[in-house]
């Protein structure tokens, strides 16, 4: 029988966040007697710090001046719109480059609420958008027909993730819908006690 | 412009069926499958055929396929691995993804839909009961030439009293929310948003980002076809209205926590425009029954909470890309009517029916998976669709109210799926093409 409570923590989990916590991930990424499949394979397990990827691949040679242009492109596009990437349930995404023995290589590294493979679709709209696909187009192996297929994005980026073998976490299992309540109750009890005055 | 010459009626048109049909079939003899199909074929009714009535409008037969039927037919491997991965796969092995398990898995199921013998099947809606009988009896008389076509199973649909308006046997009147395609000349009701284009439902025309992509070959197959998931839904009626009468004293009280794990009134009328009282008059008028959204209406889920079933299948204004994801629904009610007061009688009953799309995998499975089966989507943590979600007794649904919500816990599962499958729904010349082959296993 279904019982009904009013209650705030509803689940142990909601308070996981008091206590940081690591996680060591096995080789290959993946927990072999729980691996979750999704729409296009196995989904890489969530750790405390969430979803998330490290994409890796090499730069076509020429094309490194593309990827600053693209920075400023979604400097651009967010600053006009800042919930332009909002679909992606980001927390943070940071691209950065590096050189081995001469070569440039790209990594794209994001920190998800909920796993790529659920709203890929999604972002194979956002990478279709003007601008958004520069920095990836520079990118060796990146596919042509990104913008209409999105489990071509999706192959893409797991042939070119780097799973983590250790993920930290001040505040365990926290979501960025979760950081912004808090943040909006925080201004809320400010603006009452100044309301108060 | 839409081929209606050579599209399946299926998606296009509802008929106005009192009753149903559903034969799955195999094919234990390719050129029997062929020969049964190519006396079939004149049966099938196109979108114009059917657009414009006549003695067709009784009864409407749709026939569809699923992977290894159209190997069996003759399908060539080339050809054959063109199709979308999550379709050559089928529904059953697609279940993990789908939310298919505990007493959903498809170890479960009944009439031989997760075998990989299921390779057809034929779907009759008819004007009443009497027609759809001596429709069987006419097909029974035809198939029993092919002793190589054999029914895996049947499945007799009928319209749940009262019949003036459309609902399962929870009592939710259904048919409230449907797209309309591009093309078509009608114009959507108020809050369904603008017309989509028709790649979205039919294979080989523009989509909503583009020219709907790559078709599976050849393409005189894949022209003008869609995609259709089928699922047999079993309602527990009676667990159902246990489950209302724990959680409402009157009446009244039973109807509201109904209308809270819709987000509609059993009437139809929606809790975001009749957040406190039934309108059946509103639930009766499609110039208002669909016209609200949630993201300025409702954001917090005060009226429909933020997991009830409709904010998940459609989440409005509260999703991005949400023309990437709309479907067609088709199908109805089986099994006899439980009367209300009378105990839970063991009987089987529940709503069996089909999605229609052009990607599986796109629409249906991100529906399924994420909209149904997410335990955090919006941020809820540790819920899913408390109508059709896989729930196993250890999850939870969230009533916003003020000051403090209400939380359930411990939902039921009021649903279980005994089945289902992937089909492609070929356009008439593609059936003509699968009856011209040869060979096939």
């Amino acid at each position: 029988m279904a019982t009904a409570v009013t209650a705030t923590p509803s689940t142990s989990k909601e308070r996981e966040w008091t206590k940081p916590q690591a996680m060591a991930i096995p080789e290959g990424g993946y927990f072999a007697d729980k691996v979750e499949q999704g729409r296009y394979g196995p989904i890489f397990p969530k750790t405390p710090a969430c979803y998330g990827f490290s994409v890796i691949a090499k730069v076509i040679p020429g094309r490194e001046g593309h990827l600053y242009n693209h920075a400023k492109t979604i400097e651009k596009a967010i600053g006009e719109n800042p919930t332009f990437l909002a679909s992606l349930k980001a927390h943070y995404l940071r691209w950065v480059v590096f050189k081995i023995k001469g070569e440039s290589y790209m990594m794209y590294q994001g920190i998800f609420d909920t796993d790529f493979d659920k709203y890929c679709e999604d972002a194979s709209v956002l990478f279709g958008k003007s601008g958004i696909h520069s920095a990836f187009e520079a990118l060796e192996g990146w596919p042509a027909d990104y913008a209409t297929n999105p489990a071509s994005i999706v192959k893409f980026f797991r042939e070119h993730q780097c799973p983590s073998f250790l993920e930290y976490s001040e505040h365990p299992y926290v979501s960025c819908e979760e950081i912004k309540k808090a943040l909006t109750l925080k201004t809320a009890f400010s603006n009452m006690l100044d309301q108060m005055q | 412009m839409l081929e209606l010459d050579d599209i399946q009626h299926f998606l296009l048109t509802r008929p106005r069926a009192l009753a149903a049909r559903y034969g799955f079939l195999s094919f234990r003899r390719p050129d029997q499958g062929r020969a049964w199909l190519s006396g079939i074929i004149d049966r099938v009714g196109c979108g114009r055929a059917i657009a414009s009535g006549g003695p067709l409008d009784a009864r409407w037969v749709t026939v569809a396929f699923t992977w290894n039927g159209l190997r069996t037919l003759g399908v060539g491997d080339s050809s054959l691995a063109t199709f979308p991965e999550e379709f050559r796969q089928g529904m059953a092995a697609r279940a993990a993804i789908l939310g298919d398990t505990g007493a959903n898995h498809p170890d479960h199921w009944v009439g031989g839909l997760a075998s990989p013998d299921l390779h057809a099947i034929v779907i009759l809606f008819a004007r009443d009961v009497a027609e759809r009988d001596r429709c069987i009896r006419e097909h029974q008389q035809y198939a029993v030439q092919f002793p190589g076509v054999e029914a895996l199973s049947t499945l007799d649909l009928e319209a749940t009293p009262p019949l003036d308006y459309a609902h399962d046997h929870f009592g939710y009147r259904d048919r409230m929310s449907q797209p309309e395609i591009e093309g078509m000349g009608i114009t959507p009701t108020p809050g369904s948003g603008a017309p989509l284009k028709p790649g979205e439902f039919f294979l080989g025309y523009p989509d909503e980002i583009g020219d709907g992509g790559p078709l599976p070959q050849p393409e005189i197959l894949s022209k003008n076809g869609s995609y259709l998931a089928y699922r047999h839904l079993q309602e527990h009626v009676g667990a159902f209205r246990n489950f209302l009468r724990a959680h409402g004293n009157t009446p009244e009280e039973q109807e509201f926590v109904a209308a809270k794990l819709m987000g509609r009134w059993r009437s139809g009328a929606p809790l975001v425009l009749a957040p406190s009282k039934d309108d059946p008059e509103l639930a009766a008028d499609p110039q208002r029954n669909n016209d609200f959204d949630y993201g300025k209406m409702d954001p917090h889920g005060y009226a429909v909470p933020l997991g009830a079933h409709i904010r998940r299948m459609n989440p409005r204004d509260t999703a991005v890309n949400m023309n990437r994801r709309r479907m067609i629904r088709r199908g109805g009610t089986y099994g006899p009517p439980l009367p209300e007061g009378a105990p839970e009688d063991g009987q089987e009953r529940g709503i069996a029916a089909f999605v229609g799309c052009a990607s599986l995998i796109r629409q249906f499975e991100f529906a399924q998976n994420v909209w149904t089966n997410d335990k955090n989507f919006h941020e809820l943590g540790n819920e899913r669709d408390p109508i059709i979600g896989d729930q196993d007794g250890t999850l939870e649904y969230k009533i916003p109210k003020r000051p403090i919500r209400k939380v359930i816990k411990g939902l039921p599962a009021f649903t279980t799926v005994r089945g289902g499958a992937y089909f492609f729904l070929p356009g008439i010349k593609a059936l003509r093409y699968l009856v011209s082959l040869s060979g096939g296993r």
